[in-house]
């Protein structure tokens, strides 16, 4: 069989044959009902569905770095965080102690 | 009848006052642009011209790619509601009928894609017509009518066999005619794209055929 002659007459069958372009009796009162109900999304609903979006990945971020953060950070010399806290805040005036000595 | 004045009068019958009326009303109804700008403003109803007009053109396409009823409807109700959530996005540089076909031709693919379990895998529930035609075409390929109607439930019956990338640029490439570039477009694909599916195409079109003629001769 001559496939190749075979493929040309059929699709001048299908070429033949267009579609019906008939439109359901009813169909666009039904569609712009459907679309009635639905509201055009406007500029700040978009913005509200973006950030909705952005908070699921932004707290996988958040905990990512978080972990990392408290992975990361070295051992402390000293286990007395009262003491640490002290030498923090009073960081500058110890400074200016030290400075006047010399 | 005065025809230098353009006011052509035959049995009472005033020509061109219903010409100017009918410019007229011509003129008074909205433009697409006008309609579409209305409907982003947030009125829906402007949108049911747009509906009404275009409809029978999505129907038609999506006939082409669905064979129930239901199923057609579902693609255009959805070509539809898409249009419209997506109306921001026309930007109307094209007209609004090139912008709806993109639409249509790429949810109609989308529907093939989610559909393409369905396709059938045998050539089993040939009819008798078909049948008889293809033994005609065997016989004496001059012989068998393309116009039958055996051919063109044949050819609907290959054309669900294809995957649906085949059966997108089948159709638009040679049952409706288009070119590369309108396919290109259409679809979304680039040009090379469009020329390497249309080659892988034909090819799995003839293998369907191949296949055809052997369960039918062998």
């Amino acid at each position: 069989m001559n496939l190749n002659e075979l493929q040309r007459k059929l699709l001048a069958a299908g070429r033949s044959n267009p579609p019906s372009d008939t439109v359901p009796y009813g169909f666009q009162t039904r569609v712009m009902a459907r679309l009635r109900s639905q509201a055009l999304p406007d500029g700040w609903t978009g913005w509200a569905r973006g950030l909705w979006r952005a908070a699921v990945p932004c707290l996988g971020i958040m905990l990512l770095i978080g972990a990392w953060s408290y992975l990361a950070t070295p051992t402390p010399t000293s286990v007395d965080l009262s003491q640490d806290f002290e030498n923090t805040v009073l960081a500058a005036a110890n400074q200016q102690a030290s400075d006047s000595i010399w | 009848m005065r025809v230098g004045a353009l006011d052509v009068d035959i049995g009472g019958f005033n020509l061109f006052n219903r010409l100017r009326s009918f410019c007229i009303l011509a003129a008074m109804e909205p433009t697409e642009a006008e309609l579409i700008a209305a409907v982003l403003k947030g009125d829906a109803a402007s949108f049911e011209p747009l509906v009404e007009k275009y409809s029978p053109r999505v129907f038609a396409t999506a006939r082409r790619y669905a064979r129930r009823e239901s199923e057609v409807e579902d693609i255009v109700q959805e070509v539809w509601l898409k249009a419209f959530q997506k109306l921001a996005s026309f930007r109307g540089e094209a007209p609004f009928e090139h912008w709806l076909m993109r639409l249509a031709v790429r949810t109609c693919y989308d529907f093939l894609r989610g559909h393409q379990r369905n396709r059938e895998t045998t050539f089993s529930e040939i009819t008798e017509a078909e049948g008889d035609w293809l033994e005609r075409f065997a016989l004496q390929p001059e012989s068998a009518p393309e116009n039958a109607d055996a051919a063109r439930q044949l050819i609907e019956r290959v054309l669900e066999q294809l995957s649906p990338a085949a059966r997108l640029v089948i159709t638009l490439l040679e049952i409706e005619d288009r070119s590369v570039k309108e396919i290109a477009k259409l679809t979304g694909w680039s040009v090379p794209l469009v020329k390497v599916r249309a080659f892988r195409a034909r090819a799995e079109m003839r293998k369907i055929l191949a296949k055809i003629a052997k369960e039918k001769y062998l």
